[in-house]
């Protein structure tokens, strides 16, 4: 039996030591959130937090990861409504299709509380997940308007939102 | 229906798997109408309302990031009049349309065709719409419905002053004769066409709250993980099961059709561990000894033969290059490319004798139903899709080879839901492929450097020739000219040169190619525009000067190069180390350029700092959504100009993942700045025509640099150190 600290909760699973942490998350817990991209920890689309640091857990065994460990996933990254990161995200807009952006906020929200003020190479190093659509711009000037404590309009993209405001 | 009974189940099974984690889940029965129609009146096929003014608009083509969701719906709106903070959206079902008649057109969602394909239908749908709940209101007040007008669903009777709301009339509205003529607004009447609007999308995907394909859920479900054989044209010979079929979970290891072998298992690791544990003999067949050498070869052949179907000639090319005084020629290649969504293949079936239902991200909602049903051995009114919103598309979820191979592995256990998931390493070998070419361009001069005349021999892959045989006329395939045809409003090339001659060799290697984002105008404007670019330099002309008295008789290509070398700055030196390189084409109805800065250090290492782009597309439905495409455009072809190629050796490709087949990163995306110039009067698409300026440009850029003359990509495979 494994016990796994997730989103705050304590989980007790039964399951075969080398499954991918990503697979228990997915299968066991049913937090679809987290991707399968890869399985070879390139793309980063199975990034979730273990103790605020960012971890490709399609090849990370469930067996190493410790029961005091705390693991974030997209779903629970806010305790309570929308994360700062994914306030900016929607503020501009940046998913296309959208399957990397878990990963991604993920990564930028850990860049984030490290580093509070990012230079664009801070976040060249940091954000290394890939995203096919093209969504890397807008990646970075959305981690830059969190980092301007939420200035959407600082962006400059006049994205006009259903509530009737622009950012 | 079925749809009700998948939709109840999994909202049991979800919130019951999580744990009670569930951050509002949305359902993704892209399918089920009755999700949101079953209570509320249909005013049209297009549009339901309901009592609270809600506005579902049905959606028939695919999401897979492009925004066509959101268009769709503002061009039914703009119509409607509807207030767009009501707007909701839904997909019908490619069973529904086919019970329907086909009311909602075509599903497919290729060629950059979502919105200029639809957009005449759709609006019509949305001003009938409109017309029916004002006559609703009108019949109601006893008056004509001429003196009725509507805001934002608020229907107002002027001399009267009557008011009341789309939701109240709707049901009456429902009932009524839908209307023959049905006029549409002129375009500067337009309110939230031509809008920045923000995409109806997003929020889920920032949540984790989205459902795609790979994340459904249903009760009693079970995974498959599948191999298929290495070699395409291969077969399976043979599987030993027995150590897998002992493993934890697993209920079962199938041949799949003659070439595949499945694992099906409680847990998709269960099913791909046991995979890993098969035995399996393959027959590699025919191919087996195929390679990148080898077909580099055979396309080499076709650069010269005697068997080229003519896309477009005028003049006389091989005569004036014969007799010209100066000739330049160039020969350039372009690699197999995996389109490599991030989400992989996959589909979930449930078959039974009497029925067989597929959910599954698909670009291509109506040729999913008829694989499915040929897969099935049901008719097509027993087999319906549910469409997933898709983790990327790019043309390769146009085809349908994984959704027969989860139908195939669901009818060996009936009743039952299988989810198919593939691994990537089955994704990157067993892709539809960007086609490869070669293309031997050679170019006549006169005495004054003009050019007299141009041949492109284009040698290499059809893609129609492997998807839609049936189309191939006389040996040709039109789509293998785009950019190079004759004047018109598709694909057209934007120089005028008195002798051109453009053909094909056709030559077809056993990869399977596909329509792959941008497709054939990709290499056709790499070869043109680098090779214009060569005809400049060896003339001593500025490459943007040659452009503009190549470009006599089309105002909108030579409207976007000069918006681009404007804004730009091209008459200004660029910043220090910096050089600069343009490039132009014509496709999927839109206008494109694009000028890219570069620099290259003494070692060879490569910088593009920023890429100018301009985009005609007729009509800017949601220009917001326009530069996002331009910018993903950019990533997409750069990608495949630095690093983008699959290799064939014994038959097979050789990539396996992101490892062996990099793409490009957050670190090397350049600046983008996207000028958006719709000059009205047509409709182009915007998600693709862009991809081909990326190359090319930084391709110039690349030889201004460095006088190095790229002519096969990628540029992993070059070097670019100074000599």
């Amino acid at each position: 039996m494994t016990t796994l600290n997730v989103n705050g909760k304590a989980h007790n699973i039964d399951i075969e030591p080398d499954t991918p942490l990503l697979w228990v998350l997915r299968e066991q817990l049913g937090l679809t959130g987290t991707k399968y991209g890869c399985g070879v920890a390139q793309c980063g689309a199975c990034t979730v937090l273990i103790d605020g640091v960012p971890t490709r857990s399609c090849v990370r065994p469930v067996s190493t990861v410790k029961g005091g460990e705390k693991i974030v996933t997209i779903e629970g990254l806010s305790a309570q409504g929308l994360h700062l990161v994914q306030e900016a995200w929607i503020a501009l807009d940046v998913p296309q299709c959208g399957f990397c952006q878990s990963g991604m906020i993920m990564a930028a929200a850990a860049l984030l509380k490290r580093t509070p003020n990012p230079t664009d190479k801070d976040i060249d190093e940091a954000m290394t997940n890939i995203c096919r659509c093209g969504t890397y711009n807008r990646i970075r000037a959305a981690i830059k308007v969190v980092a301007k404590g939420g200035d959407a309009k600082s962006a400059g993209l006049s994205i006009e939102h259903v509530d009737g405001g622009t950012t | 229906m079925s749809t009700q009974f998948s939709r109840r189940r999994f909202l049991g099974s979800s919130a019951a798997a999580a744990g009670g984690l569930v951050v509002g889940f949305h359902i993704p029965f892209a399918g089920a109408l009755d999700a949101q129609g079953a209570t509320a009146p249909e005013i049209n096929a297009w549009v339901v309302v309901k009592p609270d003014d809600t506005v579902v608009i049905r959606i028939a083509r695919s999401e897979m990031g492009q925004g066509t969701l959101t268009g769709l719906a503002q061009l039914v709106a703009e119509e409607l009049d509807c207030s767009w903070s009501k707007v909701t959206t839904e997909y019908p079902t490619p069973g529904q349309n086919l019970a329907r008649n086909r009311v909602w057109g075509n599903f497919g969602t290729g060629g950059s065709r979502g919105i200029r394909d639809s957009q005449a239908y759709v609006r019509k749908g949305g001003a009938a719409a409109r017309m029916l709940l004002v006559q609703a209101a009108a019949n109601d007040w006893n008056v004509p419905p001429s003196e009725c007008t509507v805001s934002e669903g608020v229907i107002t009777h002027q001399t009267s002053g009557r008011r009341t709301t789309y939701g109240k009339v709707a049901e009456e509205a429902a009932k009524l004769t839908p209307p023959t003529d049905v006029p549409l607004k002129d375009a500067k009447d337009w309110k939230i066409i031509g809008k920045r609007m923000a995409r109806l999308d997003t929020v889920d995907k920032v949540t984790g709250a989205q459902i795609y394909g790979m994340d459904l859920k249903f009760p009693g479900m079970l995974n498959a993980a599948i191999k298929d054989c290495p070699v395409f044209g291969g077969t399976l010979k043979s599987v030993n099961a027995d150590v897998a079929l002992k493993r934890k979970g697993v209920k079962k290891v199938v041949r799949v059709g003659d070439s595949a072998v499945a694992v099906v298992a409680d847990t998709w690791w269960h099913a791909k561990s046991a995979l890993d544990a098969l035995t399996i003999e393959w027959d590699e067949g025919p191919n087996a000894k195929a390679s990148s050498e080898s077909f580099a070869q055979i396309l080499k052949l076709g650069l010269d033969a005697n068997d080229a179907v003519v896309g477009n000639s005028v003049g006389d090319a091989l005569a004036s290059i014969a007799a010209a005084p100066r000739t330049i020629e160039a020969v350039y290649s372009y690699p197999h490319q995996n389109h490599a969504t991030m989400e992989v293949m996959n589909a979930t079936a449930r078959w039974t004798p009497s029925r067989c239902e597929v959910w599954t991200p698909t670009q291509n909602g109506e040729a999913a139903l008829a694989a499915t049903s040929e897969a099935a051995g049901l008719p097509l009114a027993k087999c319906d899709v549910y469409k997933q919103l898709l983790g990327g598309g790019f043309g390769r979820r146009g085809a349908t080879d994984w959704i027969r191979q989860a139908v195939l592995i669901a009818k060996e256990m009936p009743g039952t839901p299988v989810k198919l998931i593939w691994s990537r390493e089955e994704d990157m070998t067993h892709g539809r492929y960007h086609p490869i070419t070669q293309c031997k361009l050679t170019a006549a001069l006169d005495a004054q450097n003009n050019v007299t005349a141009l041949h492109m021999r284009i040698s290499g892959q059809s893609i129609l020739a492997s998807v839609s045989p049936d189309s191939i006329k006389n040996g040709k395939d039109p789509v293998v000219f785009q950019g190079l045809n004759p004047p018109g409003p598709e694909a057209s090339i934007g120089y005028a040169i008195p002798n051109l001659l453009v053909d094909h060799a056709m030559r077809n290697p056993h990869i399977p190619p596909g329509f792959w984002r941008g497709v054939n105008l990709n290499q056709n404007t790499i070869y043109l525009e680098c090779f214009v670019d060569e005809v400049a330099h060896a003339t001593a002309q500025d490459p943007l000067a040659l452009r503009r008295k190549l470009i006599t008789s089309s105002p909108k290509h030579l409207a976007v190069l000069n918006a681009v070398a404007e804004r730009v700055g091209w008459d200004r030196p660029a910043p220090k180390d910096v050089y600069r390189g343009l490039a132009q084409t014509m496709g999927f109805g839109s206008y494109v350029a694009a000028c890219a800065e570069v620099s290259v250090t003494d070692s060879g290492e490569l910088k593009i700092h920023r890429i100018v782009a301009a985009t005609d597309p007729g009509y800017a439905v949601n220009p917001q959504q326009i530069e996002a495409q331009v910018e993903g455009s950019f990533a997409y072809g750069l990608s495949a100009a630095l690093y983008g190629e699959c290799t064939v050796k014994d038959g097979r490709i050789e990539q396996q993942n992101f490892d062996s087949y990099p793409v490009l990163r957050m670190n090397e995306m350049p600046a983008v700045e996207t000028i958006v110039m719709p000059s009205g009067g047509f409709w182009g698409g915007v998600g693709e025509p862009t991809i081909a300026v990326a190359a090319p440009a930084v391709l110039n850029a690349i030889f201004a640099a460095t006088g190095k003359r790229i002519r096969d990509i990628p540029l992993k495979n070059q070097s670019l150190k100074k000599a």
